[in-house]
């Protein structure tokens, strides 16, 4: 007890008083208030104009509807399972374990990109492959591609005006042509892109489509030596008619069946950019004759309901990156990983419903 | 008995503060952003996160062997009680903040990576409903400690320019 040590006690000048004390209180509430102000700023409660996560999500949503228990975007889909098998190419680009050539176990999910959990397949023309490398050493890597040669907006903020300028007039249940418009005319990388996108030849089915993956990374070999690179799946499979819809889920139901015929491939190219090819912006595609790497082959042997299936509850994360891919300046990784988390926070925390695609229905139909 | 904290325990405290202070502003910002930053702030968050625990472990051990010099004895007993209680949230918070945020990305199937290539492992089982309690709470615990921190930090002030004891004194660096 300090009255043992009457000594210390005295050490010190004693309690303030008089009109100083309120000087001093004074001091210390501008003291926590200032720490207070600068954490809520930091949080962004101070700048409500400042697009976050939150924000993004939210847009989302308001394009699509609520849907518990969903991804808020690319809503309906499967998911794959299979492996990847490096040819020997890859570690000359990157040091990433997956690339070793050992086979690394794969999950995955094949998706529309709408937002829409039930909508009909043939309305959504932009497909996702999502996949999970599993290397035996942990050393994990997710990636997401799109069945289109370019993304439509050059980052998030343009992301976010896009969604806003689509939005689904509720009376209508269509986009004003007059946003859109006025969106493409303040936007003229948007307007190229989707000229680019409506050029290149939709595939017929999921089994026969490439999927790229849009934004720009960098490779790191052993040696140090960096690279920035882009990535596709391109498929074995050759290309056929395209079925007309024989339902709701022709895709996914085709997509069923072929698996259950037999194993699916893609080769996945590595595409190095040449110099001056822009690396920030996913709205310009790279000049066709850049150097073209394959490094490797994605066997897909099974495919299975999200309900029951190893993909659901995933986020394909692009910053779940292996050492030997690291981002570069391409903004979207970072905008991707910070809303992707805040898809999954509410998405996770909501009962789930049965998917749309339901393989055993497939399967029953078949045998019977 | 020595009435100031031992050299040991000070630097463990205004180390951690520092490291705990920058923890809740990284936190708070990359949870709250879409651009660039949001790839260094998470880089920056898990490994920090780990130290911060593994100092915790250290600062508990010394703590245990090292009491505390006393509060002033004509200290209310109310204000005495306060403190207490308040040091046992900031010591509960050091532990619970990280090891929630491990948990979190375990039941999410997430790879705890502390640096490329240096991953540790899972401490729980994936489950997207534990995650989604599991990431609420770590929200609302760190807004705990920043909010346990400020009345710390408000009472530390009150010691050193108004009661003007040796309480100040006995953590000052």
């Amino acid at each position: 007890m300090s009255h043992h040590l009457p000594h210390e006690a005295q050490d010190g000048p004693g309690p303030v008083r008089g009109p100083a004390v309120i000087v001093r209180l004074a001091a210390i509430g501008a003291v926590v208030l200032t720490a207070a102000a600068g954490f809520a700023y930091t949080g962004g409660w101070l700048t409500p104009g400042r697009l976050s996560p939150e924000r993004v999500v939210d847009a989302l949503e308001a394009n699509n509807g609520q849907h518990p228990g969903f991804r808020r975007n690319h809503a309906k889909g499967i998911c794959i399972a299979g492996t990847f098998t490096g040819n020997g190419a890859g570690p000359t680009l990157s040091k990433a374990s997956v690339f070793a050539g050992a086979e690394v176990p794969v999950i995955g999910r094949l998706a529309l990109a709408a937002g829409r959990p039930a909508v009909p397949d043939e309305t959504s023309p932009v497909w996702s492959m999502a996949l999970r490398f599993l290397p035996a050493d942990g050393d994990e890597w997710r990636t997401g591609m799109n069945n289109i040669p370019v993304f439509p907006v050059r980052n998030v903020e343009e992301f976010a005006g896009f969604l806003a300028a689509t939005r689904p007039d509720p009376a209508t249940g269509k986009p004003d042509p007059a946003a859109v418009q006025a969106f493409l005319t303040a936007h003229p990388a948007t307007a190229a892109a989707l000229q680019t996108i409506k050029a290149a030849p939709p595939a017929a089915s999921f089994a026969t489509a490439t999927y790229s993956g849009l934004n720009t990374f960098r490779f790191v070999n052993a040696e140090g030596e960096e690279a920035a690179v882009r990535w596709s799946m391109v498929p074995e499979q050759t290309e056929t008619e395209r079925p007309a819809p024989s339902g709701p889920n022709y895709l996914f139901d085709e997509l069923i069946e072929a698996v259950g015929q037999g194993q699916l491939r893609w080769h996945l190219v590595v595409t190095l950019a040449g110099p001056g090819d822009v690396t920030a912006d996913p709205t310009v595609a790279w000049p066709p004759d850049r150097q073209r790497v394959e490094v490797g082959t994605l066997t897909v042997a099974s495919v299975e309901g999200e309900d029951t299936g190893s993909c659901r509850d995933v986020t394909f994360d692009p910053l779940v990156l292996p050492a030997g891919i690291e981002p570069a300046d391409d903004p979207f990784p970072a905008a991707r990983s910070a809303a992707y988390a805040e898809g999954l926070r509410r998405r996770d925390g909501e009962a789930k419903r049965p998917s749309a695609v339901q393989v055993s229905a497939v399967r029953a139909g078949e045998s019977g | 008995m020595n009435a100031r904290f031992t050299g040991m325990a000070r630097l463990l405290h205004w180390l951690m503060a520092v490291l705990i202070l920058t923890m809740l502003f990284i936190g708070v910002g990359m949870v709250s952003t879409v651009s660039a930053r949001y790839q260094l702030l998470v880089g920056i968050h898990r490994p920090l996160g780990i130290a911060i625990l593994v100092l915790a472990f250290i600062r508990l051990a010394w703590r245990l062997g090292h009491p505390p010099p006393p509060l002033p004895a004509d200290l209310p007993a109310v204000q005495q009680a306060l403190a207490k209680l308040s040091h046992y949230l900031l010591y509960f918070l050091m532990f619970a903040l990280p090891l929630v945020g491990w948990g979190m990305l375990s039941a999410q199937d997430y790879p705890v990576q502390l640096w490329p290539g240096v991953h540790l492992p899972p401490i729980l089982p994936a489950s997207p409903m534990l995650y989604a309690v599991l990431r609420s709470a770590h929200g609302l615990l760190a807004y705990l400690f920043f909010a346990t921190i400020l009345a710390h930090l408000a009472a530390a002030l009150m010691h050193g320019l108004v009661r003007r004891d040796r309480v100040f004194a006995s953590m000052a660096p």
